[in-house]
């Protein structure tokens, strides 16, 4: 899962950049459309620079896994006028190739993969054609990338796992996975700020608090942050929870 | 600092403002008022600023307590509204004097109301805004015992009323292509934009459901397309082919294939539905609904101001009136109906 085995796969480069409209206020600029860690840093790559462009209209910018959403004000700009200046600056240069985007922040996460922990680890180590030892093993091998952040406040989508793990989302939805719950689907881990139903699947838990609205940091991870697991035993997730209730054991470290 | 004592309040309220922008690349979406353009006529009748914040009833409002002499505007879906057991008009200002009662019941027509305080609910703001969002869990929704405190209030109206724009039944909604439309076939595109499409009973801040006779609405790629990011408005397919149209505190980004977004100002019409409320999405030329989009805001204010008159103007809001047509179910002379009121044994 590290940057040699998921370069190659999923991405068809061709025809990127693009721009496409977003409603009426938006205005997505994408570099890729599969799992890339070359589209990745083209992402971060060109949002550092469309924020430093800051474009009349331009209210905030957001990156996504393989885009960038350049939100606008309606009423001063309009998606045709942005995508001139997007798109000349998306074609500038090769975003890919961008040089270290600063200091990069490494996360050790306790966590307990499988039984109550993890109701669904099983079922998906199965549809990655691994045991759930080797399942276990391969996911603390190597360390994920937080890929980017949404859906919830806080929310990490991390990978890339190896093509293996390229599962599809159930159809149906598992009704609610707790606060800090880690789960699976398309060669990426999640784990959730709170609470959810989704359509991936439940395989852990860690006890990592991703969204603290009173803190002075209110979110625990960023774009571009190494996250790496280190499988304990539920019985040991719940006495580090105990003993940090924000972090659940989780280290970061910060390498330049 | 003046107020409202919350005494008794539906599961549905929260306190609104125009909802905190800025945070989608943390993943927390904008959220606040469902239904803006109910912000918008709050502020027009109490003659102050629209960034304030105001109480949202989703389908039942409650019991409240003046803690000062306050002055309310009640705009949105129409509710019964009763100060100290007198109805009053919905869409319309009014004083609230210190000890005073205002009851509000279940909604008669569309989903949210709203209740204005001259100088807004002033509570501290969380991360940029005083707005409820209830799935990011900041701050949560109204409860009995509550204090909703008012801004200082410079003094202004009351006794006016206003012709809300109609939104609460429905109708026809205008859609725009978005970035993943071009996953849906043409077929797919012109079958959703013939459907009758009916608002379920399932919904709530985060979107609403559509249900519709005929087959499920399928994209290319199904249940594997990587994620991408998610605006209020987007029509989105969740994997057994059923559409969402998502409100201001939906997620931010997600797997689920999007056939359009609704226009900015259709939005609210679509959060107003109430369940069983007939929908049609029409695509529309984007060019065309910007166009659209920068008239209507360059003459909202004006256009607010064109839709308020003194309430004295319309006999039938005036709350003795209207008490006297609820007993008697008759129209009779004014000073019958004093008697009636009154006395209730004339004649």
């Amino acid at each position: 899962m590290g940057e040699a085995t998921a370069t190659t796969t999923g991405a068809n480069r061709t025809g990127f950049p693009s721009l496409r409209p977003v409603g009426l206020d938006g205005l997505l600029v994408a570099f890729g459309d599969g799992l890339d860690v070359r589209v990745q840093r083209a992402v971060l790559a060109f949002r550092a620079a469309a924020e430093a462009a800051a474009w009349p209209g331009v209210e905030e910018t957001a990156p996504s896994l393989t885009s960038v959403l350049l939100r606008f004000d309606p009423l001063v700009t309009d998606a045709a006028t942005l995508a001139e200046a997007a798109g000349a600056l998306a074609l500038a240069r090769d975003w890919s190739a961008a040089e270290s985007l600063g200091p990069r922040r490494r996360w050790t996460v306790p966590a307990a993969f499988g039984g109550s922990a993890g109701p669904q680890f099983d079922e998906a180590a199965a549809l990655a054609g691994l045991s759930p030892a080797a399942a276990r093993a391969e996911l603390a091998a190597e360390p994920v990338r937080v890929l980017t952040i949404g859906f919830a406040p806080g929310l990490p989508y991390m990978g890339v796992l190896p093509p293996r793990w390229d599962i599809p989302r159930q159809s149906g939805l598992t009704p609610l996975v707790p606060e800090a719950a880690i789960v699976v689907a398309i060669r990426q881990l999640i784990i959730f700020p709170r609470a959810t139903p989704t359509g991936w699947r439940h395989i852990g838990q860690t006890g990592l608090r991703l969204f603290r609205p009173d803190a002075e940091e209110p979110f625990a991870l960023a774009p571009g942050d190494e996250v790496r697991f280190a499988p304990v035993s539920e019985a040991e997730l719940q006495r580090l929870i105990a003993d940090d209730p924000d972090r659940g054991g989780a280290t970061m470290v910060t390498v330049s | 600092m003046s107020g409202l004592r919350v005494l008794d309040v539906g599961p549905g309220v929260t306190v609104q403002d125009r909802g905190r922008p800025g945070w989608l690349a943390e993943g927390l979406s904008r959220g606040g008022a469902a239904d803006g353009l109910a912000l918008d006529e709050g502020a027009a009748l109490l003659g102050q600023g629209r960034m304030l914040a105001a109480l949202e009833m989703a389908g039942l409002g409650g019991r409240f307590e003046a803690e000062g002499d306050l002055r309310i505007a009640l705009t949105g879906a129409p509710m019964r509204a009763a100060i100290e057991g007198s109805p009053v008009a919905w869409n319309a200002c009014h004083a609230l004097a210190r000890g005073q009662e205002l009851t509000i019941g279940a909604a008669e027509a569309g989903v949210y109301g709203y209740l204005h305080l001259g100088g807004g609910i002033a509570r501290e703001p969380l991360l940029g805004s005083r707005s409820a969002h209830l799935t990011a869990g900041l701050f949560g929704p109204v409860a009995a015992g509550d204090r909703l405190p008012a801004g200082a209030d410079p003094g202004g109206p009351v006794g006016l009323g206003l012709e809300p724009r109609p939104r609460f039944s429905g109708g026809r909604i205008r859609i725009v292509p978005s970035a993943q439309t071009g996953l849906f076939t043409a077929a797919e595109r012109t079958r959703f934009a013939a459907t009758d499409f009916v608002r379920d009973a399932r919904g709530n801040r985060q979107g609403v459901r559509l249900a519709h006779e005929g087959a499920p609405f399928s994209a290319e790629g199904g249940l594997s397309i990587l994620s991408e990011v998610v605006v209020p408005g987007d029509i989105q397919m969740t994997g057994d082919g059923i559409p969402y149209v998502l409100l201001p505190e939906c997620q931010t980004m997600g797997g689920y294939p999007r056939i359009g977004t609704v226009v900015p100002d259709d939005l609210a019409q679509v959060a107003q539905a109430p369940a069983g409320a007939r929908l049609r999405f029409d695509f529309v030329d984007p060019a065309e609904a910007l166009a659209e989009l920068r008239r209507t805001a360059a003459g909202r204010a004006a256009d607010l101001r064109r839709r308020i008159r003194p309430l004295v103007r319309d006999p039938a809001t005036i709350p003795d009136l209207l008490s006297y047509q609820l007993v008697s179910g008759v129209t009779a002379g004014h000073d019958a109906a004093e008697q009636e009121i009154s006395g209730g044994t004339a004649k």
